[in-house]
């Protein structure tokens, strides 16, 4: 399965956490994650996701997007990361991943999403 | 049944700091008969002494051991001074050294060993620099000369943000993914609890006053050993940070651990003491 495919299980995995959602209760954001060079556009509502689209949109608006390359991804959800691929801000600070936008939704809901973006982990063993 | 007492004393020790007179919270575990080779542990930036609690309550190490450890002024259950509301809270390498002797030379200790992480880890190479005759061994972990930043700290002190939370979310990365889920929890916990701007304020020495480059060149290990220890899993300080700490420091002992963060003495205790043990028998000699 590639870093897009697995992302784009992010639904399912979501909606099977409630401890996530319940802690991400406050949270109402629209934010871009690119995979590589593919863009996912997510539309979240008090910590569920309202809406999930795969690939370009022209002209949607985000507060903000993460932007990792497919490398950053894969190695990230691995079922034990390595050390420098383990953590978002790892990531960032390696050059493999950046942050752009209005920061502040993700600053007040950072643990959250930090969490759903490591949701595709669980899915180590499938693939 | 008797009560499960942990064998820990925690206790309020008064004294001044640059002057300023301050009421500082410490916990200790020693020797059953008394004695033991003091042992000062610092905490990371934002956070207090429990992180120690495992190390304070391992006899392994309370044998030979009287283990202090103390919460600076503004952390923990050490209230900051008088006025702290007319100042922005900053710590400096000045302050957090003056902090540390006073601490030393009010508890009476006999040239103790200091053993810090992160911020600590940072303050033992200044103590080794400046006042290395006043100590048995220092113990840096997570340490190095410099570090590069990986994020902001403006948005660690702002009505809009949880400082608790953003502090605990910004360094849940730097917590190994090896590390059991309890302990990495409490490790968080401690973070949530901080006083507003005071991790932020801490940092102001990490980031700014406390850059050691060069400096660290000057360190004698004849006149006092020192131990660098970083957890591989740390993007903060990196084990390259620390290793190229000590290749400028002849006669440091480094070691890079295994399946550790940056918070080894409280996110894995029962993985930190492979690491730390050896390093203590070998100083209690």
């Amino acid at each position: 399965m590639s870093p897009a495919e697995r992302f784009a299980r992010l639904p399912d995995l979501l909606a099977a956490d409630s401890d996530l959602r319940r802690r991400g209760g406050w949270l109402t954001a629209d934010c871009r994650i690119d995979i590589g060079t593919e863009p996912f556009y997510l539309t979240l509502r008090e910590g569920a996701l309202a809406e999930f689209a795969r690939g370009p949109r022209l002209l949607r608006s985000v507060a903000f997007s993460i932007s990792g390359t497919e490398e950053a991804w894969r190695r990230h959800w691995q079922p034990v990361p390595e050390p420098g691929w383990h953590d978002l801000f790892a990531l960032t600070k390696r050059g493999a991943a950046s942050m752009q936008g209005d920061l502040r939704p993700l600053l007040q809901n950072l643990q959250y999403f930090k969490d759903l973006l490591a949701l595709p982990r669980r899915l180590a063993e499938a693939a | 049944m008797a009560p499960a007492i942990d064998p820990v004393i925690g206790r309020y020790v008064r004294f001044e700091i640059d002057g300023v007179a301050h009421r500082v919270y410490f916990e200790e575990a020693g020797p059953e008969g008394g004695g033991g080779i003091p042992l000062v542990c610092l905490h990371t930036a934002g956070a207090d002494s429990r992180q120690f609690r495992h190390l304070l309550a391992d006899p392994a190490v309370t044998e030979r051991y009287r283990v202090l450890a103390f919460d600076m002024p503004w952390h923990g259950k050490s209230t900051p001074p008088d006025g702290w509301e007319r100042a922005e809270y900053r710590l400096t390498t000045a302050s957090y050294t003056a902090a540390v002797r006073a601490f030393c030379k009010a508890m009476e200790l006999d040239r103790p060993v200091v053993m810090g992480c992160s911020i600590g880890g940072r303050i033992v190479l200044n103590l080794a620099i400046e006042h290395a005759t006043e100590f048995r061994a220092l113990i840096a972990l997570e340490a190095a000369d410099f570090q590069q930043p990986w994020y902001d700290t403006a948005w660690l002190h702002r009505p809009d943000v949880h400082g608790g939370e953003v502090c605990a979310a910004l360094i849940s990365g730097l917590i190994a993914p090896q590390s059991p889920a309890v302990s990495r929890h409490e490790t968080l916990w401690m973070y949530m609890q901080g006083g507003p701007g005071v991790f932020k304020g801490d940092l102001y020495f990490y980031r700014v006053d406390g850059d050691l480059r060069e400096k660290v060149k000057s360190i004698d290990t004849r006149i006092c050993p020192l131990y660098l220890l970083t957890g591989e899993y740390d993007f903060s300080c990196t084990a390259e940070d620390t290793l190229r700490t000590a290749a400028q420091i002849p006669g440091v002992k480094v070691q890079v651990m295994k399946e550790l963060g940056h918070f080894p003495m409280s996110e894995h205790p029962a993985k930190f003491r492979e690491y730390i043990l050896p390093v203590l028998a070998k100083i209690a000699g």
